[in-house]
């Protein structure tokens, strides 16, 4: 039997660490600073100066473990790696290769598939480990002066590199998972998540091959600078192996990188042969020891000076797919509508805030929501919280509908008007231009009436009703027309 | 009053020399004996005012403790703020550090006066301070008059090397410009200038110093070493510089805050091992004659002494230079001229600014040891070489530990093979060489952290210094210590004088209480 090609994808992922000073200094944590305005003398490594270990980098490290189901080492320890470039001003980096903070975990993500584009496949992939490590400066070529301008502000930063095995087969795959990811990081407050400040950094290994047959060579695509990118490098490289392959063509160990412009993965300077990091323990810092619980502690040691697992553990905050079950069991809302609330920064919090001030069901809120709402925000790219209409608008909207004073359709009329004037309620809008539901059974009759004796014989009832709501702008009660005309046409 | 230090004598009496008078008859010594080459830089307007405000608080009788006032010298890997810090070295020979070494910082807060930074061999690799940027160290002992008349020697061209790699200090206390001085000690920096100067010279327990300004050589084995004129002051300066840092994580807690010395220690209660493997090949018949003079005197005053054995001396020499210069491949890789340090001004690309900055910045001691440490730390090298000499370094610190926990106290051994040597014997082997050949006794203690001492015991036939080592368990730097003092009661080393700091007064009481005089 023969098999196609497939992809086989795994990712490294560097998510910079969300505290306020660095991994080994007391230099400041912030985004768009003036360059090299937050260098302590460590950083800028003067002679002399000691690595100092943040605790809350510890921490983080082992909420991200935690929450990915990873095992926690009690004891880790820290190396350096050896290379020369501008921006590493020690010419080495502080990192975790022999022994890191965490490892053998597991990621779950869910996709939406199906023909309808609305089943929850869940699906898995292994995290490898979890590691503790600085990030680089900054440099910039100035290539009309011929010079590099270096800012260290981002030297030393905390770094949780995490390694997810190869387990993804395209790029979907991949971008759900790292949309997971995002979500659970954002949860736990360990890193801000945004790939375009560069807070999550994420390469992709790439290779084909045939199932059952061994791994193929893999390539590394890095320069991917958000989500949607991912999905399409991936994919681009894929293919662009199976081309190649089908040529007869052998693929290259490679680094590419991708180029959104034109969509494609391209070679990235030759980096001269294999590097030898030449990982050596680091000197300065001991093995990085962390207790199970407050009874493992050696006597004399001080609370505050240690990480404790388990406190960690029960100080964790509800995960996304906790979240996601959560909903759907207080909601009675689809899976799928729970996946789509929970992936939507702050649509949760609309969701029940709408609830709190409407008696409608959520079931019927919901697609409010998932569709009109959100459907909206995405065309005029904005977040929730950008939203012109306000939970409490919403749900005034929804009361009106629910009440009887405006039908359905029309209630998607009065959300277009709102979204576009902001400020002016449903009721509002319902007053000023007429769009109030007709229930006055003798206006109804007579222009049943007129329609009926304008159809000529044919006399289909839904033809009629449709009739009807044109003429009346569709402000009619649907279930009234319907009555009377039936005593109309019977 | 034979444990007192002069300076002791002379600031606790009233009508004795005052702070600022001390200061400028040292800055006068210094430029006296510039000769010897023991400063790379002189902090002469900066001590005088340390001085004057030393003076005022000691009107007002409010000193900040013992070291109020006194002159101190730093060796020149230490940072100190706003002062140039060269590590003798083309790379950093104007590079002004932003802020002080942490225990450069205790001195100062106890109102100690900086005289200067001392000279070394370049980033402190080298047993002889003779292979820094600045020049070579004189020996003070090669001027002295015992030198001079046994040998016959032309001081100038039989000048005597002071060891090392913290030469500069041990020659800066023992010509009397400072009454202590810094140095650093990672394979015997310290211990071996101090006994070729006849001063002094204390290695702690490593991790109970902090080394946060210490500009590294060996991160794992480095500590900041105390060179004094008597084993009593350099407890008191252990006491005020030991302790836990934040800075630097390696520090551990003092075991226990530093009371003075006892007097008279009773070595009865001890026991002295005698490592029968420090009988090295190349040991001098004087050193040897010294060591089992101090051992004799142990005996006799009742102690027990033993012959031990520590199996795997043979292999630390070897251990400590793999370890050694692949730490140093490490530690050297930030200097790329980038951030600060010398630039060269041939820039055309990263690559070619990094590779002429470091050839030129760094001499070939230097960058022997970046090359041969990078080897070892290549991946397909790094099993065969590191990791082996790291399992070999754990049987060394078990080597000690078996010995220590056996029953034995201290252990009594040479701290050099011989005296100094002349410059230009010592000079016929290179700078490897002798550094393989000069630290056989001292480098063990720092593979194991251990604590050890260089007691100078007496002045060898040609007129020059001999030591003995003491190395005592991980945290008894105390034990180690009062030992000490109990030799250096005993051994009668000939204290230097001046007969400039002096009236004549003080120099007929020194020699009615039995202190010999030499004067430089």
């Amino acid at each position: 039997m023969f098999f196609q090609l497939v992809g086989v994808v795994g990712l490294e992922i560097h998510a910079q660490i969300n505290s306020s000073t660095k991994l080994f200094s007391g230099a400041p944590v912030r985004f768009s600073a003036p360059p090299n305005s937050l260098v302590s003398f460590f950083d800028a490594s003067l002679p002399g100066t000691l690595p100092v270990l943040n605790k809350r980098c510890v921490e983080a490290a082992v909420m991200t473990g935690l929450a990915l189901n990873c095992a926690i080492n009690r004891k880790s320890l820290f190396d350096r790696k050896h290379y020369f470039y501008a921006d590493l001003p020690a010419g080495y980096q502080i990192t975790q290769q022999r022994l890191p903070i965490a490892v053998d975990g597991v990621l779950t993500y869910s996709l939406l598939g199906g023909k309808k584009r609305n089943q929850v496949m869940r699906k898995n992939v292994t995290i490898k480990q979890i590691q503790l490590e600085q990030d680089s400066g900054k440099s910039l070529h100035d290539d009309v002066r011929s010079q590099t301008l270096i800012d260290l502000n981002r030297a030393g930063v905390g770094l949780m590199e995490l390694v997810m095995e190869p387990d993804m087969s395209c790029g979907e795959e991949a971008a759900a998972a790292v949309r997971e990811l995002q979500l659970i990081l954002q949860a736990l407050g360990t890193c801000q998540g945004n790939m375009s400040e560069g807070q999550l950094r994420v390469d992709a290994n790439v290779s084909v091959h045939r199932p059952g047959e061994p791994l193929g060579v893999r390539t590394e695509v890095k320069n991917i600078n958000s989500i949607r990118y991912l999905a399409r490098a991936i994919d681009y490289e894929i293919q662009r192996q199976i081309d190649v392959l089908q040529r007869g063509g052998t693929v290259q160990n490679e680094t590419r990188a991708y180029d959104s412009k034109s969509g494609e993965t391209l070679p990235m300077r030759d980096k001269e042969g294999l590097q030898d990091y030449r990982f050596m323990p680091e000197p300065n810092l001991p093995p990085l020891i962390l207790y199970e619980d407050n009874a493992s502690l050696p006597t004399g040691i001080d609370a505050c000076q240690v990480v404790v697992v388990q406190k960690i553990k029960e100080g964790l905050p509800e995960l996304p797919s906790v979240k996601r079950d959560r909903l759907v069991q207080t909601y009675g809302i689809l899976p799928e509508h729970s996946f789509t609330l929970v992936n939507e920064d702050g649509l949760v919090d609309y969701f029940e805030a709408v609830l709190k001030t409407t008696k409608k069901e959520p079931r019927k809120v919901i697609g409010w929501v998932t569709n009109e709402l959100l459907g909206h925000l995405k065309q005029e790219d904005m977040s929730v919280c950008q939203s012109p209409i306000s939970p409490s608008a919403l749900a005034e909207l929804l009361e009106l509908q629910e009440t009887g004073h405006i039908s359905s359709s029309v209630a998607k009329q009065v959300f277009q008007k709102m979204w576009r004037s902001p400020g002016k309620t449903a009721l509002q809008i319902t007053q000023e231009q007429d769009l109030g539901l007709v229930s006055d059974t003798a206006q109804l009759h007579s222009i049943c009436q007129k329609v009926v004796d304008s159809s000529g014989n044919k006399k289909v009832l839904n033809k009629l009703m449709g009739l009807v709501q044109k003429e009346t702008k569709g402000r009619a009660d649907p279930v009234l027309v319907r009555a009377i005309l039936q005593k109309k046409t019977s | 009053l034979t444990g007192r230090n002069l300076w002791q004598m002379h600031l606790l009496r009233p009508g004795r020399i005052s702070p600022t008078e001390l200061c400028r008859k040292c800055l006068n010594r210094i430029r006296k004996t510039q000769h010897l080459n023991a400063y790379i830089t002189v902090t002469e307007e900066r001590a005088l005012e340390q001085a004057q405000q030393a003076e005022r608080r000691l009107q007002r009788g409010v000193p900040k403790g013992p070291l109020d006032g006194i002159p101190f010298a730093v060796k020149d890997n230490f940072c100190t703020e706003n002062i140039r810090t060269t590590c003798a070295s083309r790379m950093l020979k104007d590079y002004t550090p932003p802020y002080n070494a942490t225990v450069v910082q205790k001195l100062l807060d106890q109102g100690a006066v900086l005289m200067g930074k001392t000279n070394m061999d370049e980033f402190a690799m080298g047993a002889g301070s003779t292979d820094g940027a600045f020049g070579a160290v004189k020996n003070p002992w090669g001027y002295a008059a015992p030198y001079g008349e046994r040998t016959r020697a032309d001081p100038d061209s039989d000048w005597v090397v002071t060891g090392g790699s913290s030469g500069g200090s041990a020659a800066a206390v023992a010509s009397l410009t400072s009454y202590l001085a810094l140095g650093s000690d990672t394979g015997g920096s310290t211990r071996n200038p101090g006994s070729l100067c006849g001063v002094v010279a204390l290695k702690p327990t490593y991790g109970l110093l902090s080394r946060h300004g210490l500009i590294p050589l060996v991160n794992s084995m480095d500590v900041p070493g105390i060179m004094t004129r008597s084993v009593n002051d350099a407890a008191i300066v252990l006491g005020i510089l030991q302790g836990l840092d934040v800075r630097d994580s390696t520090t551990v807690p003092a075991p226990s805050s530093l009371t003075e010395l006892p007097e008279d220690f009773d070595v009865k209660n001890i026991c002295v091992g005698i490592p029968k493997e420090y009988h090295a090949p190349g040991l001098s018949e004087e050193t040897l004659a010294q060591w089992s003079r101090v051992a004799d005197l142990f005996e006799e005053a009742g102690a027990r002494v033993e012959q031990v054995s520590l199996p795997h001396t043979q292999y630390s020499i070897v251990c400590y230079h793999v370890l050694c210069h692949a730490e140093v491949a490490s530690n050297m890789a930030r200097f790329d001229g980038l951030e600060y340090g010398h630039r060269s001004q041939m820039d055309s690309s990263t690559e070619v600014m990094y590779a002429s900055t470091r050839h030129e910045g760094f001499n070939d001691v230097v960058r022997g040891r970046i090359l041969s440490g990078n080897y070892f730390l290549l991946k397909r090298n790094y099993q065969h070489y590191f990791v082996k000499a790291q399992k070999v370094r754990r049987l060394i610190t078990n080597d000690f530990q078996h010995v220590f926990s056996s029953g034995v106290d201290v252990l009594l051994t040479p701290t050099t093979l011989t005296d100094a040597a002349r410059y230009r014997d010592f000079t016929q082997e290179d700078n490897r060489t002798r550094s393989a050949q000069e630290d056989v006794f001292t480098q063990p203690a720092n593979m194991a952290g251990l604590p050890a001492v260089s007691v100078p015991t007496a002045l060898s036939r040609r007129g020059l210094p001999i030591g003995l080592q003491l190395i005592a368990p991980a945290l008894q730097d105390q034990t180690l210590l009062s030992v000490a003092q109990w030799i250096e009661q005993r051994v009668g080393f000939p204290s230097i004088v001046s007969t400039q700091m002096l009236s004549s007064l003080d120099l007929l009481q020194s020699l009615s209480e039995g202190f010999h005089i030499i004067s430089i």
